[in-house]
């Protein structure tokens, strides 16, 4: 009997002990789940405490506690300094050639500078800047003439310019503006490359010492890597500043709310020409458009000028384009000539100037 | 472990892979894949430097529903209309093969079925059995029609095309083009604008497209089974096709399996609904029997039978007849006689109520609904436009937007107005006139838009006329130098002149000020002085519709044109 029992007995306390045994197996599973969760949840915790508490200059802080940390902060950029003009230019600063002959009155221009190899070398990424804002055909005298922009890529080739991209921001549609201008055409054929504006080619740009533009949105994806710009502006009038050339071109580079800027029209343009200091800039006097500008739109607005102009000082091809291309020598210049000479950005005075003129076929 | 079988093996009867892989369902997939490629290619290439002669239009002209209901409001046919000949003779041969072959909203909703919609069991049959509800795309399309014949045409709001055109359009493609990096903004549907393109409504038109494609979730293909006009159209037409689905019921054991994937929800298990079955082939794919063919439709069962079952002595191949045997398919709508009345009576009594709400009578029009140039009178134009938004596709300034309940009321929601706080009528440019496959902007020579040579007389289209607001123009209210107006100002001479004053200033300063006029008989109300103003919220110089060319009711000076050319 009491054999019998202590079997029993004993395979109770083995069931007893394999239960107990199993028991614990299964707090330690309970406890193990429970701090592993309770270490997640504090890790959690103090890993977000520290984001969100942390002082701002910490590393992976997010701390904000007034809301001017969040603000977005657009990156500034600057175009080299001294522009990118060259810097002892020793030659006479104003080439002028008169005549019919687009391209030798080009070559013949820029030779009155110095030449272009002078210019333009061959590791030389070059923006050139043609005044393309309204979507018309080049007779209109509105845009520059396709022809000078075609010469004049083809000498910057000659130069042996590795590259050469051609970029306005017109005021109308720009496709339809480069392409019924002829510019698109031109520059491709002549071996350009085209950068037309998109969204997010705009950054902002500080002009250092500008009245208006101190930092404003600027068309930067063809200066990335550029070493040399020049500009080419046909010769117009215009409703508010009166003349519209080459100074006044450099307006296609820019975006934002430029329909701001005719409240201080001459402040804008002299401040363009402390933006951008040009390797130099050609005057395109092959037409004139002498009224109704800068839109003109009947032919009866534009004459012929035969005449081009390659200066390293914009002011001076202006006032001579103002004074012998516009026919209004005598006049007062428009205020921005004033202005930007005052700034030392170049001299009105062009007849003071060491001036190479020729007369070409 | 089972071999993983070839794609290349034989299949189980026997028959070589290239019979198994050409079949004829994967033929319809590449002709969806390829005409749904071949629609948003042309919509891609509706853009300046793009266009080269391709007809971008395509599938709006190849559009029955839009050639006939212009034919019924217009009494003609415009330009290219006539190419949906090609789709009204194949859906008289062979049925609504539009549907199921080529139209790229249905390939859409098939496409978004087929991601995401995974059904079990029964499920997957129940889903493609006809509903009674299908049956409202028959009366949807009456009642467009009805409202078509009385000169308002509101197809486009349902039409397949013109919904899909529409959202991409306005909705697909400026999101796609928000999310381009610069380096790949030649891909962009607006290469070389220097802003991001926006629309409004766009909410409302993609919003659209998603609640369509959504609804395929709860239905496949719901907007083609309930709500398509176009498929109605195509499945009333479908009756004389002299193809068809054909069962053969010896060899069918009504398993249901040709229900799995049908599109149309046809019934390809019982009597065919012929007016709506796509031609999609998944039943004949499906069947285990072989029992579904494409064959020539027999004669209707009644017409076989000879004899007169009244008298008794009829008979079916030769064996006596008693009763009325079923038919084996279904011709037309499933709409009784009562209902066409009744949807013919609710576009007869929809029409006062839509027309007479004057958006469009000559006190009514809103001042800021103005047409694009070569547009036609507006009670001409709200019989043409069918609200495709191709205008708005190819408009190089974003100028031209899908009007809204405010501008057009409802009859003229989603035409084009131009809305010149966002772009401006580009002088030179006469895009939209060339995409219009309607004639709602006639086709228009940049002679005839400007004004020049041969239309030296009729002068300029004018699509409006701009207004000076003096207390919030710069120069007039505020002594500060703008005109930026009159800098834009394309015509010549210049339609924005004025007096040029020198006055001391508040704080004592002397300034100049030109103080800007419009002239208004050389105004043609492009709105670039409005899209340049600096006044940006509410501009200072404003285009309204009042002196647009196209309508002589809306005309503002006595002597329009008098004046043109003069020098003043």
């Amino acid at each position: 009997m009491t054999k019998t029992c202590d079997r029993q007995d004993a395979q109770r306390d083995a069931q007893r002990d394999a239960q107990d045994v199993s028991c614990d197996a299964q707090r330690q599973k309970e406890r193990r789940a429970f701090l592993k969760q309770l270490g997640i949840i504090s890790g959690v915790a103090i890993g977000a405490g520290y984001a969100a508490l942390a002082p701002p200059s910490w590393p992976l802080s997010l701390r904000d506690p007034d809301g001017e940390r969040g603000k977005p902060r657009p990156k500034v950029h600057h175009l080299p300094a001294g522009g990118y003009a060259l810097k002892d230019i020793g030659t006479a600063p104003l080439g002028i050639a008169h005549g019919k002959n687009i391209d030798a009155l080009v070559r013949g221009a820029i030779d009155g500078i110095g030449g272009i190899k002078r210019y333009v070398t061959s590791d030389d990424v070059v923006v050139i800047k043609p005044n393309v804002a309204f979507d018309r055909p080049a007779v209109l005298g509105t845009t520059t003439n396709p022809e000078v922009l075609a010469a004049l890529i083809r000498l910057v080739k000659e130069a042996g310019a590795k590259e050469i991209r051609v970029t306005d921001n017109p005021i109308e549609s720009p496709e339809s503006c480069f392409e019924r201008s002829g510019i698109r055409t031109a520059a491709l054929k002549a071996g350009a490359r085209i950068i037309l504006p998109s969204p997010a080619d705009f950054e902002l740009l500080a002009t250092p010492g500008a009245t208006h533009i101190g930092t404003w949105p600027f068309f930067w994806r063809p200066f990335v890597g550029a070493t040399k710009v020049i500009g080419v502006a046909p010769v117009k009038d215009h409703n508010l500043c009166r003349a519209s050339m080459t100074t006044k071109n450099w307006y296609g580079l820019l975006g934002g709310r430029r329909n701001q800027f005719h409240q201080d029209i001459h402040g804008i343009i002299s401040d363009l020409a402390l933006m951008l200091r040009p390797t130099f800039v050609l005057l395109d006097g092959s037409r004139v458009l002498f009224r109704s500008g800068p839109t003109g739109g009947n032919l009866s607005d534009v004459r012929a000028g035969n005449t081009i102009v390659a200066s390293t000082d914009s002011l001076a091809a202006d006032a001579f384009g103002w004074d012998e291309l516009l026919g209004r020598k005598g006049e007062q210049l428009p205020g921005y000539f004033q202005q930007a000479a005052a700034r030392k950005l170049g001299n009105p005075t062009w007849q003071e100037a060491r001036v190479k003129r020729v007369r070409l076929g | 472990m089972r071999d993983k079988p070839s794609f290349f093996q034989k299949s189980s009867d026997g028959s070589p892979w290239f019979v198994r892989a050409g079949r004829i369902t994967h033929w319809r997939v590449i002709s969806q894949a390829f005409f749904f490629g071949l629609f948003i290619f042309l919509l891609w290439t509706t853009w300046f430097s793009r266009l080269g002669g391709y007809p971008v239009s395509l599938f709006l002209e190849l559009d029955p529903l839009v050639a006939i209901a212009t034919a019924l409001s217009t009494h003609t046919l415009y330009r290219w209309l006539w190419r949906a000949i090609w789709v009204l003779a194949l859906t008289l041969l062979l049925g609504r093969v539009f549907c199921g072959w080529i139209c790229p909203l249905g390939t859409l909703q098939q496409f978004t079925s087929w991601l995401f919609n995974i059904r079990k069991n029964n499920a997957r049959f129940d889903a493609n059995r006809y509903r009674p509800i299908f049956r409202l795309k028959t009366i949807i399309l009456v009642v467009l029609l009805v409202l078509a014949a009385f000169g308002m045409l509101q197809i486009g709001l349902l039409d397949p095309i013109c919904l899909l055109t529409r959202s991409i359009v306005t909705a697909a493609q400026p999101a796609m083009d928000s999310a381009l990096p610069s380096s790949l903004s030649w891909l962009s549907s607006a290469p070389g604008a220097p802003e991001q393109r926006v629309f409004d409504g766009a909410w409302f038109t993609g919003g659209l497209l998603v609640t369509i494609l959504g609804l395929t979730l709860l239905i496949p293909r719901f907007f083609c089974r309930v709500l398509c006009p176009l498929g109605a159209l195509l499945g009333v037409l479908s009756r004389f096709s002299l193809w068809r689905i054909e069962r053969d019921v010896t060899q069918c054991t009504d398993c249901d399996l040709c229900l799995r994937a049908c599109e149309g929800a046809s019934d390809p298990h019982d009597a065919l609904r012929k007016s709506e079955c796509f031609v999609c082939f998944n039943c004949i794919d499906d069947c285990p029997e072989s029992a579904l063919t494409f064959a020539r439709a027999p004669l209707p069962i009644k017409d076989q039978i000879e004899g007169s079952l009244r008298q008794g002595t009829a008979t079916l191949f030769g064996k006596k007849v008693l009763s009325k045997r079923p038919e084996t398919e279904i011709k037309g709508p499933d709409l009784p006689r009562r209902r066409w009345v009744l949807a013919g009576a609710l576009g007869v009594m929809a029409f006062p109520f839509i027309r007479l709400s004057n958006a469009v009578t000559k006190r009514g029009y809103n001042k800021k609904a103005i047409r694009p140039p070569g547009s036609v009178q507006e009670s001409e134009f709200l019989k043409r436009c069918i609200k495709c938004e191709q205008c708005i596709n190819v408009c190089p300034t974003n100028v031209l937007q899908p009007a809204t309940f405010k501008q057009a009321g409802i009859e003229g929601l989603w035409t084009p107005t131009m809305n010149f706080r966002v772009g401006f009528c580009q002088y030179n440019c006469t895009l939209c006139s060339e995409v219009c496959p309607t004639g709602a902007i006639q086709k228009t020579s940049l002679e005839r838009k400007l004004g020049r040579g041969e239309y030296k007389k009729e002068g300029p289209i004018r699509l409006g006329t701009a207004f000076y607001d003096r207390g919030r123009c710069l120069p007039w209210a505020m002594e500060t130098p703008c005109v930026v107006c009159e800098e834009v100002c394309p015509v010549s001479p210049k339609a924005i002149g004025g007096v040029t004053e020198t006055i001391t200033r508040h704080d004592g300063k002397t300034v100049t000020l030109k103080k800007p006029v419009i002239r208004p008989e050389l105004c043609i109300g492009c709105g670039i002085c409005e899209r340049e103003c600096p006044v940006t919220d509410e501009p200072a110089v404003y285009v309204t519709a009042v002196g647009e060319s196209r309508d002589k009711e809306r005309s503002l000076l006595l002597t329009s044109h008098k004046k043109r050319g003069e020098r003043p």
